[in-house]
């Protein structure tokens, strides 16, 4: 959530009942529950966001009310079952998704699947770049405000990280765009690449989609450096979102750490500040900043949206905002549900990780 | 606690008012701060209430006495901020939008406490079943970006446009979902710790009634809390509202300004250098926001006996440490 404060959590895992297991036991039964506590919240959002889209009406009626004629929208509301009573629908879509088909959409006609592939990889590759730009800038910037904590760096820094938050990424990206596209002309306005690369891209066999990779693979550097210039402000924008909130992630727990007395016996066996810092109180930091990382999935799949629509980036999020316009409720669906699938697994390995790392995790 | 007790007897009411309290208690870069967002949120409620004194033109107005507007025009004696591509005038539209965001604001956090509140206490109080199917519902909901799950929510209550209530409502309901089980999650632990206190037992014992111990004796000994989360979800709501008015599921601009939908229109102007359609919504949204958050923020911090700043003692121990 992109609330600053972490509210007190109680965990999914936290339902279950603790059970004294087996010592060497535990992690493998710790895996399975939590494994198993991902299908109740995909189910739930999946469940809340049928009904949701239904309130409104069919998605035919929704879509293409008023530009057919009442006989052949009731014949193809009636082909595609929508008169059914709502329960069976649910019932049908529920195990539609189980196959993994997410039906057609209404506006394109396009498999809902296709439609995910195609834009769901420009939304990861603007996810990795951005998650780049906040790791590289949140986690040094986090690590000097610990070791100046109270002094002048740590304010300018704490206040940056403020702004970070406070700053909605389409007034970021907008700034962004003025000064280096508009202002100084040193990188494009919008879009993903110029179309001479994209046709370039699409011309390539067996694509993997996320346009850095295939420029690298087919050693084509002209497109690598357009591609390159095009990513660029929309990385930043979307990265500085999350920088903040890593940078001060990466402050209060190494601040934790750094008040340990295994820091001053480090320090007075004469180990360096820079040492203790990086090593001694950084590492056990790090649990916490991966459980709270992981989290940040979400605040970064909504930056997504936001980011996309600015930059012209045609991903899930901007599509998302197309097929809302065009009330396809059939596309939207599909969306929603794929990014409710990536939140619950991400959530799973964030945990599975602190498991992992921290004995004390898993009960 | 017999220090804030003693405090609350010796003071006036005044002194003992969340914020008030708060910056009694600061030092240092703390205070600087807390003040600092007080004087920004200062500044946005001043905004609000004097909107209509303040305002050169109405927020839909696209013409005065001497013809219609210019479109785009930079900012000029008679536009001191300039003018937008559809000819509205930019710093009425910045000034009438913080009536815009305060009412969104108001709406949808007392929705959300509500909410939040009356379930979190149902949930922690009873327990069992129902509380174990809320805390995944909840959870489900909590994990999703709130973003997406308020683009859902307006679509389905306005259908994505509206007068000015109309569009006020779909936003506020909007946000609430998206805020209730944040209020649910804190309520729930809270009550849950409070229900096994010594005092509940004997209200109990005396008799009163689930309604009674939930209401009075549990609920006001839990609202510890909620000062802090209302400014943080203060300034959430703005960011969440101007996102909906990016997007185009916000307001309509005849019937309101609103931050978010100017800089949507804004965005084309930036490739071109026309910077003044967007800066200064922009700026509203982050100094809003800023104000908002440093008071939430530096609250935190003072309830907070670990974070808070101390004075002289605390320095000197942390400069022995460091020698």
């Amino acid at each position: 959530m992109t609330s600053l404060i972490e509210v007190p959590e109680a965990k999914p895992g936290a339902v279950t009942p603790k059970s004294k297991a087996a010592p060497g036991g535990g992690l493998g039964r710790y895996l399975v529950v939590r494994f198993f506590l991902i299908i109740p919240t995909i189910f739930i959002l999946v469940t809340l966001v049928f009904f949701m889209m239904r309130v409104i009406g069919d998605p035919i009626t929704a879509a293409q009310g008023g530009r057919l004629p009442p006989d052949v929208l009731a014949q193809r509301i009636h082909d595609a079952g929508y008169d059914r009573p709502i329960l069976v629908q649910y019932a049908e879509y529920l195990g539609q998704l189980a196959t993994g088909n997410f039906g057609t959409t209404i506006t394109d006609r396009r498999p809902v699947v296709d439609m995910l592939a195609t834009f769901g990889t420009a939304t990861l590759e603007l996810s990795i770049n951005a998650l780049v730009v906040a790791l590289a800038v949140g986690i040094p910037l986090g690590l000097i405000a610990a070791q100046r904590r109270d002094k002048g760096q740590d304010a300018v820094l704490r206040c940056f990280a403020i702004l970070c938050y406070a700053t909605p990424v389409f007034f970021s990206g907008l700034l962004l765009k003025l000064v280096f596209s508009a202002w100084l002309g040193w990188l494009p306005v919008a879009g993903r690449t110029s179309t001479r690369t994209e046709l370039t891209m699409q011309g390539l066999a067996a694509p993997s989609g996320i346009y850095w990779l295939d420029a690298l693979r087919s050693g084509n550097m002209a497109a690598l450096g357009d591609i390159a210039a095009h990513a660029v402000l929309p990385a930043i924008a979307l990265g500085l979102l999350t920088a903040g909130v890593f940078l001060r992630l990466v402050r209060t727990n190494v601040i934790g750490t750094l008040g340990k007395d295994y820091i001053e016996a480090g320090r007075s066996r004469g180990v360096s500040e820079f040492r203790l810092l990086t090593r001694h109180a950084y590492k056990p930091a790090l649990i916490p900043i991966i459980t709270v990382m992981g989290l940040q999935i979400a605040l970064m799949l909504g930056g997504a949206v936001l980011t996309e629509t600015t930059f012209e980036w045609k991903g899930l999020g901007y599509q998302l905002v197309q097929y809302l316009n065009a009330r396809d409720f059939v596309a939207v669906q599909g969306i929603v549900v794929l990014l409710a699938v990536i939140v619950a697994v991400t959530n799973f390995v964030v945990d599975v990780v602190a498991a992992l790392i921290d004995p004390r995790v898993r009960y | 606690m017999s220090t804030s007790e003693l405090h609350a007897s010796r003071g006036p009411i005044l002194g003992r008012l969340p914020v008030v309290s708060h910056l009694r208690k600061s030092v240092g870069l703390q205070r600087g701060m807390l003040v600092a967002g007080v004087i920004l949120t200062g500044f946005f409620l001043l905004a609000t209430a004097l909107a209509p004194l303040l305002a050169p033109y109405g927020y839909s107005q696209l013409s005065d006495n001497s013809g219609s507007f210019p479109t785009q025009q930079a900012p000029s004696a008679k536009h001191l901020l300039g003018t937008t591509v559809g000819g509205y005038d930019v710093l009425s539209r910045v000034l009438w939008g913080s009536q815009t965001a305060v009412t969104v604001i108001v709406v949808s956090v007392a929705m959300s406490l509500f909410l939040g509140v009356a379930l979190g206490l149902l949930s922690g109080y009873f327990g069992g079943w129902l509380d174990r199917i809320m805390v995944v519902i909840a959870d489900a909901i909590y994990a999703f970006p709130s973003l997406l799950l308020a683009i859902v929510m307006s679509i389905v209550i306005s259908r994505g446009q509206s007068s000015f209530w109309g569009g006020i409502l779909a936003c506020s309901f909007a946000i609430t979902v998206v805020f209730v089980p944040q209020y649910f999650r804190v309520i729930r632990a809270e009550t849950i710790r409070l229900k096994a206190e010594p005092f509940v037992e004997s209200a109990k014992v005396v008799g009163a009634s689930s309604l009674r111990i939930m209401g009075r004796h549990i609920f006001t000994n839990a609202t510890r809390t909620l000062p802090l989360m209302f400014t943080l979800n203060a300034s959430e709501a703005i960011l969440t509202l101007a996102g909906l008015g990016f997007l185009g599921f916000g307001i309509e601009p005849s019937s309101a300004s609103e931050w978010g939908f100017d800089l949507n229109k804004a965005l084309s102007d930036a490739s071109s250098g026309i910077w003044w359609t967007g800066v200064f919504p922009g700026l509203a949204i982050v100094l809003t926001v800023l104000g908002l958050t440093l008071v939430g923020e530096s609250i935190n911090d003072l309830n907070d006996p670990r974070l808070r700043g101390r004075r002289r003692a605390g320095t000197k121990q942390l400069k022995a440490g460091k020698a």
